[in-house]
């Protein structure tokens, strides 16, 4: 009885957990990459204690790698130092840690797992929780196995309706983000439903739980149902048979409804994910690099959205197109269908699999006022190099739509659903 | 007697230390550049038990522990903001840095003074009351941070 998120406690503890309860539940995995995973190797080794279950910890490089300078270099060395003295088997260097955490099976209805990075919410789209922790607490959890949680309240969105050709969920995550703002669920589950999630597949529906993480959300949360089960067969390696959680008779903090026939393409301006615009209102703002990736956005599905675009044309010469496949299994997959000749022919940079720009380490670092249109998450000052330069986040179609015309451009002109 | 350092809302780990820095866990060498681009003095002039004043939702954003170990760092005794980013809060307390809950009237530079234990805080002759930290947060405040209380207990005697 309750919320997902007081289900999934439900189920784990085996008693019936209520929103605001101080709980410790154990953890399914551990999560942590090379950014964040010194910092727990350090905190472990403080405490002086033997890791409890090997099998639960999971670390992958993914925001640096291969590394751009020695002081990472040195980082990764350190990591595979510890994995190997410890004898970790789950250790990925096949793309972004949460993609990699989809597709080899980690993330299953129900499961509870907290990952040194804040977009571990995604996970809430297999119905798992999935929440950021810092690297000291992943190291401690190496030890303890569990950890302590606040079960959040929930807030309800519902989505109603279809969407416009050229209009995708990055572009109504984005109009979230504007009615809720950035601290619009601080501390809370958000629970994405309606007619309009039911319809979509799940490599759209990922973007809500990813993106839940901009709105302060604690988690962000989507039911089991037979697409989830679908997906989880056919596209990851879980093993079955799996959970369904939904929520039974929940009561909601707040319920939001929200009709998304009628949306057009948005971008996120910079320096904040809440400053969102019809794209409409930016047409004429040049663009000096076209970023196309991460976590958020850089699927297969994603990628042929962008080929399509881009197939038989030139990209702008006054613009830099960097493509990063979110994962390996992708990146395969690209090659093996023609879209990395499509992305090489039309003078796009594809790039190894990973981060990428997303983090300004390496792939794609912005000078001093320059623009950037980008498929990410976030777009704080600094995030992608300089701070004098701005970022601007969109959905892949639309970036594919800038990246041709040098300028924040709406992908159907592009694709001729409206008029220039 | 400590000097605040007044934040707005909505303050993200970005602008606490940029991602690029992030390559050392050393508090002293992040301390360095912390705030370097939306406050490029804080470095420079920021003294041993110096107070951040922020608004709203301070710390969103990437889950980087750097964040709250540059501040630290830096020599600032507590954080005293309106609202704080979940992940940020957690990471504060878990590396010992204490953080208050207070929505406060202050300017860059007024004199404040700041007892942890009882939450009381003094500025220009008003007094406020932050919130009281729940008791289990309390437990790892008063150890030091997560790692020193385990190294002693267990998780479960946080309950």
């Amino acid at each position: 009885m309750g919320t997902i998120i007081e289900e999934i406690f439900s189920k784990k503890l085996g008693r019936k957990v209520k929103a605001g309860e101080i709980v410790i539940c154990d953890i399914d995995y551990i999560m942590s990459h090379d950014n964040t995973t010194p910092l727990a190797i350090k905190a472990f080794s403080e405490i002086g204690k033997l890791i409890l279950n090997k099998n639960k910890i999971v670390i992958h490089f993914d925001h640096a790698y291969p590394a751009p300078n020695i002081i990472v270099a040195n980082n990764h060395k350190k990591i595979r130092d510890f994995i190997n003295v410890q004898g970790l088997k789950n250790f990925f260097r096949k793309g972004v840690c949460h993609q990699v955490m989809i597709e080899e099976g980690f993330v299953t209805p129900g499961s509870v797992i907290i990952g040194g990075d804040s977009h571990s919410n995604t996970y809430g789209a297999f119905t798992a929780l999935g929440a950021g922790f810092g690297s000291t607490e992943i190291g401690v959890s190496w030890i303890t196995g569990k950890t302590w949680f606040k079960v959040p309240q929930t807030i309800h969105i519902i989505l109603s309706g279809s969407l416009q050709k050229g209009v995708y969920a990055k572009d109504v995550m984005l109009h979230i983000a504007k009615i809720l703002t950035m601290n619009g669920a601080t501390y809370k589950s958000v629970e994405f439903s309606g007619e309009f999630i039911d319809n979509l597949p799940m490599h759209e529906r990922i973007i809500f739980p990813n993106m839940s993480t901009e709105i302060g959300a604690k988690c962000g949360l989507i039911k089991t149902d037979q697409t989830t089960i679908n997906y989880l067969k056919n596209q990851t390696n879980a093993k079955g048979p799996f959970e369904i959680i939904v929520p039974i008779n929940p009561i909601y903090e707040r319920e939001i409804e929200i009709n998304v026939s009628k949306l057009d393409p948005q971008v996120a301006c910079h320096p904040k994910v809440d400053i969102v615009k019809p794209i409409s209102e930016l047409n004429n703002i040049q663009i000096d690099e076209v970023f196309i990736g991460t976590c958020t956005n850089g699927r297969y599905e994603d990628l042929e959205i962008v080929a399509s675009i881009l197939k038989g044309k030139r990209v702008s010469e006054n613009t830099r197109v960097i493509i990063t496949p979110a994962s390996k299994r992708i990146y395969d997959k690209c090659l093996e269908n023609g879209l990395i000749k499509i992305f090489n022919e039309s003078g796009c940079i594809v790039t190894g699999f990973g981060c990428g720009a997303c983090i300004g380490r390496h792939g794609g670092i912005l000078a001093d006022n320059e623009n950037a249109f980008t498929t990410m998450n976030r777009n704080f000052t600094g995030r992608m190099g300089s701070p004098k330069a701005k970022i601007f986040l969109g959905s892949p179609a639309a970036a594919a739509a800038t990246a041709l015309a040098g300028k924040i451009t709406d992908p159907r002109i592009i694709v001729g659903e409206i008029d220039e | 007697m400590s000097r605040v350092w007044k934040f707005s809302d909505d303050v993200n780990t970005d602008e606490i230390i940029p991602g690029r820095f992030n390559l050392t866990i050393n508090p002293k060498e992040l301390a360095k550049n912390v705030f370097c681009e939306v406050r490029p003095e804080f470095s420079k002039n920021v003294k041993t038990g110096d107070v951040i004043i922020a608004g709203s939702n301070f710390g969103c954003g990437s889950s980087r522990e750097h964040a709250p170990v540059a501040i630290k760092g830096s020599g600032v005794k507590c954080v005293i903001a309106k609202s704080y980013a979940r992940i940020f809060f957690r990471n504060a307390i878990n590396i010992g840095l204490p953080v208050l809950e207070c929505d406060i009237d202050a300017k860059q530079g007024d004199e404040i003074e700041v007892d942890l234990k009882t939450g009381k805080i003094i500025i220009n002759n008003d007094e406020y009351k932050a919130e009281p930290l729940p008791e289990f947060i309390l437990k790892i405040v008063e150890a030091g941070g997560i790692v020193n209380y385990l190294k002693n207990h267990d998780i479960e005697e946080l309950q």
